[in-house]
């Protein structure tokens, strides 16, 4: 890591601490949420070259598990996010041990589909609440100890969780199997002509990915106590792929910002109706027209040159 | 070059403006102390249920604010309102920091049944008071009911099927057959629906499931008329229970059938067409042209939305008004005493003649069947509607004995 970015990294770490005092804790939760999601998904699309247009089932499938163990089985929060991660990563492995073969619009359309399956499961089995969603999860006590009622004990709950996360990100695209990764997302030919498994590779890159966006599903459903049909939805994982173009596919902090800068619009342009969609929608085309690597690509590109 | 900097500047100055915006929000909320009453309105402004809440809504309650007078306790009413984009975790973040941040006191409409029931948990939580008038799921004063600080105005899917079953068999319409959307709610409007038909004489010859959102009705179409049922009871909503519509005038179904929507409002009728839409049975809880003071009501509010209402802005006109009237009457905007106040108060306005908000949240008052009228019946635009039956509140709403609302049990 250059000196640059580590001042970067302790600014950015610092002004995460000290957030709730200034923003609204729920917010920002939601936001960091949101973030590890697009960071997972990046993972795929920007270190792999992987496109998947499913991974909502894995952030709204882990929502639902963590939901579920926190309110029927009373599960501390720490270990209903375990138990969703681990839900979402299972599911990935089997998801993506079926779409891995396959590359481009091919992946796209097998992830879409299965999302789609999970998503009318979720419809309509017992437990989920179909339409309404499973609600009013209860937060519970971190290692059965510490009330995390209070938002701002839960933000830094998330907070812990999401750098745990984007630490577990970097150290995989830093890491030797992070360069095979990358190699295969240049020139997938070449990496199979010197030797490397790359649907092996791929399955693995899969399976973290998913894994992660199920912990960001998971927290998102104990720190808004709720579970809806929402997070399946194939919007939600229309709306990952627009928060990491919008930040910068291929960068580490990109998705972050992509997701904050999304999150923001919806939640503070709701007073304008109808027009919040107008006004993302705009963005997202001058954002693809005029920066077309995504704020943080752009902005990384520049101060390259 | 030139055209990349003009699209910086132009990006620059939106992201400018949005912050801008943000920042003279949460200053204008800074200023509002606690004895100014302020109310919110939560709806879909822009998604699939925007005619059936989102802007009407609003101007429905700004209408009541200045029927009120404007002003409570010297200072003026404020109003602040949202759109949740039918997502329930948008709706419990704009939500909880009207409460926390906005000072605000009582949270309207809601619509959308996940968005409902995630407000008034958090209504539950805050000891708000949350009205829900949009959303039809009997959970609310249920389940997850909250007799404390929530109220439900308007219909829910029990009185649905209760009004639809009941008065259908009444006229006539004995022999049912269900087009069921298939998930948990099309089951449950079905079963239920199902049940009431049989208990009011009827028979249900059999019924049909349709995936949700599906497009072709076709094979679920003839399945119906194959049944030769002299009703077909839509137990499905939305964009499903138009599709059917469509498909089954298109199919030539109508013309020994008839159609029964067990959820659909006048808005849903005009965007349909009479055409399509004739015979078709189905129930609000208030019509524009029911009698003067309905008619002077619905003039004024189209004056200003250039369409008439339906019954869900009817009822966020009424049940702001109540709130403010039960605020005056208590002298305070403390939500156990205003709560108090609106239960004990019948609401007696142009929505609902001696309506009364029940203990467990449950606001009991009329509802009616109605049938849409042939297009050489209707004589001026907005005339939709033949009043088939009226079902007193008692016998609508499930009694109270029977409510599964935990809170309730001693």
């Amino acid at each position: 890591m250059s000196n640059r970015s580590k001042v970067l990294y302790i600014v950015l770490l610092l002004g995460a601490l000290a957030a709730p005092f200034i923003g609204y804790p729920i917010f920002l939760m939601k936001v960091l949420c949101f973030a590890l999601f697009a960071c997972a998904f990046n993972l795929l699309i920007g270190f792999t070259g992987l496109l998947s247009f499913g991974h909502a089932m894995f952030f709204g499938g882990a929502a639902y598990l963590c939901a579920y163990a926190a309110k029927t089985w009373g599960f501390t929060p720490e270990l209903a996010v375990l138990f969703g991660t681990v839900g979402a990563a299972i599911l990935g492995y089997f998801v993506g041990w079926l779409a891995v073969r396959r590359q481009g619009i091919y992946f796209a359309m097998v992830s879409l589909a299965l999302s789609q399956m999970i998503y009318f499961i979720c419809v309509q089995a017992p437990f989920t609440g179909a339409e309404d969603g499973l609600q009013n999860v209860p937060r519970g006590k971190l290692f059965g100890l510490f009330s995390l009622a209070d938002d701002t004990t839960m933000y830094y709950f998330v907070l812990a969780v999401f750098i745990f996360g984007f630490w577990l990100i970097y150290r995989t695209i830093h890491s030797p199997f992070g360069q095979v990764l990358k190699s295969i997302r240049e020139n997938e030919p070449r990496a199979l002509s010197l030797g490397y498994d790359v649907d092996k590779y791929k399955l693995v890159a899969f399976v973290i990915s998913a894994g992660l966006a199920g912990m960001a599903g998971a927290l998102k459903s104990l720190s808004l106590g709720l579970a809806t049909l929402t997070d399946v939805s194939w919007q939600m994982s229309g709306e990952v792929v627009l928060m990491t173009l919008l930040g910068g596919m291929g960068t580490i902090l990109g998705p972050v910002l992509g997701a904050t800068s999304i999150i923001a619009m919806q939640n503070y342009l709701s007073s304008f109706g109808s027009w919040v969609t107008i006004i993302m929608g705009a963005t997202f085309v001058v954002c693809v027209l005029a920066f077309r690597r995504g704020i943080v690509g752009e902005i990384a590109h520049r101060l390259k040159k | 070059m030139m055209k990349r900097k003009i699209l910086t500047v132009l990006v620059a100055a939106t992201l400018f403006s949005g912050a801008g915006i943000a920042a003279a929000q949460t200053a204008a909320a800074g200023k509002a102390s606690d004895d100014v009453v302020k109310i919110g309105v939560l709806s879909d402004m822009s998604g699939v249920y925007a005619d059936y809440g989102g802007p009407g809504a609003v101007t429905a309650a700004k209408m009541a604010i200045e029927d009120f007078g404007g002003k409570m306790f010297g200072k003026a009413i404020e109003i602040v309102s949202a759109d949740h984009q039918n997502k329930a975790d948008v709706a419990k973040n704009v939500t909880q920091q009207w409460f926390d941040r906005d000072k605000v006191d009582a949270t309207f409409e809601n619509l959308n049944s996940a968005v409902a029931l995630a407000v008034q948990g958090l209504g539950k939580e805050k000891n708000k008071i949350t009205v829900i008038t949009g959303a039809a799921s009997s959970r609310i004063t249920n389940e997850d009911c909250s007799p404390n600080t929530g109220i439900h105005y308007l219909m829910d899917t029990i009185a649905l099927g209760n009004v639809v079953g009941k008065a259908i068999v009444k006229d006539g319409g004995d022999s049912w057959f269900f087009l069921t959307a298939d998930y948990a709610f099309g089951h449950s409007l079905e079963k239920d629906t199902g049940e009431v038909v049989k208990a009011a004489g009827g028979k249900v010859l059999g019924a049909v499931r349709h995936p949700l959102s599906t497009s072709d009705f076709s094979s679920f179409l003839l399945q119906a008329q194959a049944s030769k049922a002299k009703i077909v009871g839509l137990a499905n909503a939305g964009g499903d229970t138009v599709n059917s519509i469509k498909a089954a005038s298109e199919f030539g179904l109508t013309k020994n059938q008839n159609l029964a929507a067990l959820l659909m409002l006048i808005t849903d009728v005009h965007a349909v067409g009479l055409n399509t839409a004739q015979g078709l049975y189905l129930t609000e809880g208030w019509y524009w042209d029911m009698n003067p003071e309905t008619r002077a009501w619905a003039k004024r509010y189209e004056e200003r939305m250039k369409k008439k209402p339906n019954s869900n802005h009817a009822a966020v006109y009424s049940s702001v008004l109540h709130y403010l009237n039960a605020v005056k009457a208590a002298g305070t905007d403390d939500t156990a005493a205003v709560l108090k106040k609106m239960k004990e108060t019948p609401i007696n306005d142009m929505f609902a003649k001696g309506g009364k908000i029940r203990e467990d949240g449950r606001m009991v008052h009329d509802m009616y069947l109605f049938q849409v009228k042939k297009p050489a019946e209707s004589k001026a635009p907005w005339d939709y509607y033949t009043l088939k039956g009226t079902v007193k509140g008692e016998d609508a709403f499930l009694p109270l004995a029977q409510s599964r609302c935990p809170a309730l049990k001693k």
